[in-house]
């Protein structure tokens, strides 16, 4: 792969939309030759505006797109040696399946040599012969397994057909670059899976690069060769599949990709990092000094049950579901569930203990630029609990737009849907400067001890860790000492909320 | 038990062929109600009698009348040729503006599509009114008092009545369609031209063929703005355009419906009748187009 050219080159490229929201920041991506790369982030993360700043349909704000060296960055979608399969297929239904296809190679001119009356040689754009078109449908045709439906008409298709259609029709004008965009996110289950064989396949076959857009995680590490992983925006890691499985850089991404089990912890020594109530063995690593804040992530896989008192921190397993080739339990450390794999039956309610190889301990820094609880609920008068205590929070920024009716369901304004958000499981963030500490202990909606205090420059960061093991860090321009006990206070504005399923989820019939 | 509950279903059985007679019986009435005057009208367009209710012999003497009638078969030329022009024009103008609107900013779309719902809300004499108004505003005050009123604000009277019915009709058409047709075009190498009349006018094309034909219906029977914009030209020549709405009026003004008129107007519904049957079978054709001269080319 490395001595391939790169084909697309993303540098530094923006995109404001009009309302002043940034949806793509400082974007830097080369993509290599026949290279199958993918976006994977969720909704909302700037990934679709990244393939639709490739294929023309938006301008970057800032940056260039190059292709082939060359700034595609302002050129017209038509102007541009790319082709798109959009999400819903987009064929065109006054046409069948054979004009579908020739849609592009009708239109294309090429240049031909002729020679006028006078003898003089000249270029002339000429289109393509019936015969060359012919040729080139029926060939993506059967590239797509497509063949003898040619004369068929798009809406007597079924789903999997359409994409099929959708493919054939793009890979037909021999793109430099395939753009996807979710292309099997309309397909059933069983279609999806087929198709990502099939795609993987094309895709060796035919030999073009493919910038492939989703919000699957399984479908990234089944067909990519490389992933990149993109929030609000911003690349979070570009890696192989297997090293952004196994080596996630932050705790987003390790939470994206895979099933994982993430933890706030605290370095207590080079080697030994406390989290869910124990300290733990881990590798040393470079970076990392006492007392840093981190994130812990260990796969479920890497977790051993042991007889009580045989591990590192001794539990209960909560819940069983039978996997096939294995169990799935769930262990409660404390007030921290662990999630681990077991090919051994164990009953619910037996007391267990983990442990866990050090060197599957993957230690993260900690992103200080933000408080975020990934294990946050709401509650039933949509207040947002975070640990044991619930904060006044500001649900209707989970759908743009809507509002709250008088029974307390999010109303969607356009379709008038209505939503109830009781136990919805939401990422909760807090920006370290909205915290407001106080020595009134009445006065915030919890309290805790400050275990650190730390100088940085102008301000003090300190960190505060509540009754339940919730660690709030803050910055204040206020002096306090290790072990003050105060209160926390966060106003109903500062806290962000994400929901961890899709608002669909939520819905009240 | 069983009893019962079979004496129940009886029951609703009964009332249910109960409701869907009565509900047949109504749909009959009314259908009965509304084409009983055109039957009588059909029927006495076959006999020579002045006036309805006396008949005098099965003729087509009628049809022949009204074929020789030089004013009526000028006023039927005029009414279908300011039909076709206004209409095509029209449809061109409203289509424009409904793809012009759509792909305009939300501020603006919004601020089109009231203006546009004003004329369709407005009782059509103060349109006309407003109308003539303006021409006269501008015979007097920009032309210097020479005529005005011809063909030409005729057919600018009929466009004003019909532009907002295309754009109506062809919007929907519009909303409904995929967003990423338009964006498929250009991406399969068109251009913004070429995608329009490629992707979005074939997908818009139902609603464009209902907003002319609407277009054609509204122009054919309109009698108020017609009246009040209507100057010289067409087949009338130097005197006033007559319409068949304007023609039957002068008539009925002076005396009775001349007799030949229910011989047109049952050619009128005929014709019509003929459209929207045509119009329904074109819906309805399972028939797939044959594709010729491809394979094997």
């Amino acid at each position: 792969m490395d001595e391939k050219t790169t084909i697309i080159s993303l540098s530094h490229v923006c995109k404001v939309f009009e309302d002043g929201v940034t949806v793509v920041d400082d974007f830097n991506l080369d993509v290599k030759e026949g290279e199958f790369i993918t976006i994977l982030g969720p909704s909302g993360c700037g990934k679709t505006t990244t393939l639709r700043m490739i294929a023309g349909f938006e301008l970057p704000s800032s940056g260039q797109i190059l292709l082939n060296g060359e700034d595609i960055s302002l050129l017209p979608p038509y102007k541009r040696p790319v082709n798109t399969v959009f999400q819903h297929y987009a064929l065109f239904p006054h046409l069948d399946v054979y004009d579908n296809v020739a849609f592009g190679l009708k239109l294309k001119r090429i240049p031909v040599e002729v020679t006028d009356r006078k003898g003089n040689k000249k270029i002339k754009m000429k289109r393509l012969s019936a015969k060359v078109i012919d040729e080139k449908v029926l060939r993506a045709l059967q590239v797509v397994d497509l063949d003898e439906m040619e004369d068929r008409d798009v809406s007597t298709l079924s789903g999997g057909q359409q994409q099929r259609v959708a493919i054939a029709r793009a890979i037909v004008n021999e793109p430099k670059v395939l753009l996807l965009d979710e292309p099997l996110s309309a397909l059933d289950h069983k279609m999806r899976k087929d198709m990502q064989v099939e795609l993987k396949e094309m895709h060796q076959k035919l030999g073009i690069t493919f910038f492939y857009v989703t919000h699957d995680q399984e479908e990234a590490l089944t067909m990519s060769d490389r992933i990149v992983v993109m929030k609000r925006g911003v690349i979070q890691q570009v890696g192989t599949p297997e090293n952004i499985y196994n080596e996630p850089i932050n705790a987003f991404v390790a939470d994206f990709i895979g099933e994982s089990n993430i933890y706030n912890g605290t370095m207590t020594a080079p080697n030994r990092v406390r989290f869910i109530g124990s300290v733990w063995k881990c590798p040393v690593e470079e970076g990392f000094t006492t007392n840093d804040i981190v994130d812990i992530v260990i796969r479920p896989e890497d977790v051993e049950l042991r007889a009580k008192g045989e591990g590192i921190a001794d539990g209960v397993i909560a819940s069983k579901i039978f996997k096939g080739v294995h169990y799935e339990y769930i262990v409660k450390v404390g007030k921290n569930e662990v999630l681990c794999r077991d090919t051994r039956n164990h009953e619910v309610g037996k007391e267990v203990a983990i442990a866990v190889d050090p060197e599957n301990i993957q230690l993260m820094h900690k992103e200080l630029t933000v408080n975020e609880y990934g294990d946050a609920i709401i509650d039933n008068a949509n207040r947002v609990i975070i640990g044991e205590d619930p904060f006044e929070c500001d649900v209707t920024q989970l759908l743009k737009g809507s509002t709250l009716d008088e029974e307390g369901y999010l109303v969607d304004p356009n379709s008038k849907k209505r939503y109830d958000l009781k136990n919805a499981a939401v990422v909760a963030e807090v920006g370290l400067d909205k915290i407001a500490l106080s020595d009134d202990l009445g006065s915030g909606q919890t309290q805790g001890t400050i275990i650190s205090a730390v100088w940085i420059g102008d301000h003090w960061q300190y960190i505060v860790r509540t009754d339940d093991d919730e660690d709030f860090v803050v910055n204040s321009p206020y002096t306090w000492n290790e072990n003050d006990l105060v209160s926390v206070s966060i106003a109903k504005e500062d806290i962000v909320l994400r929901l961890k399923k899709g608002i669909e989820d939520y819905a009240v019939d | 038990m069983t009893q019962n509950l079979t004496q129940n279903e009886r029951k609703i059985r009964k009332n249910a062929i109960l409701r869907k007679t009565i509900g047949q019986c109504v749909i009959w009435l009314v259908l009965i109600a509304m084409y009983i005057p055109i039957m009588v009208l059909i029927a006495y367009s076959f006999t020579r009698a002045a006036n309805i209710g006396t008949w005098t012999g099965f003729t087509f003497l009628l049809y022949a009348d009204l074929f020789n009638d030089a004013e009526i078969m000028v006023a039927l030329g005029n009414t279908v040729l300011i039909a076709l022009i206004s209409s095509a024009l029209s449809t061109v103008l409203g289509t424009c503006g409904a793809i012009g609107a759509f792909y305009s900013k939300r501020r603006s779309r919004e601020v089109l599509e009231s203006v546009n719902q004003i004329p369709v809300v407005n009782a059509e004499i103060v349109i006309a009114l407003s109308l003539t108004v303006m021409f006269v505003f501008f015979q007097s005050y920009i032309l210097g008092g020479s005529n005005v009123f011809s063909f030409w604000t005729l057919l600018i009277g009929h466009m004003v009545l019909q532009v907002p019915f295309v754009y109506l009709s062809v919007k929907p058409k519009l909303q409904q369609m995929d967003p990423a047709l338009y964006e498929a075009a250009l991406d399969l190498g068109c251009n913004q031209t070429q995608a329009l009349w490629k992707a979005t006018i074939p997908e818009i094309m139902p609603g464009v063929a209902s907003g002319f034909l609407l277009s054609i219906t509204l122009s054919l029977d309109d009698f108020i703005v017609t009246a009040f914009t209507r100057g010289a030209g067409l087949l009338s020549g130097d005197k006033s355009i007559e319409t068949l709405s304007t023609l039957v009026q002068a008539k009925i003004k002076k005396g009775p419906i001349p007799p030949e008129m229910r011989a047109l107007t049952t050619l009128i519904f005929l014709t019509v009748l003929a459209v929207a049957i045509l119009v329904t079978i074109y819906r309805n054709r399972t028939v797939k187009k044959t594709r010729k001269g491809r394979k094997g080319a």
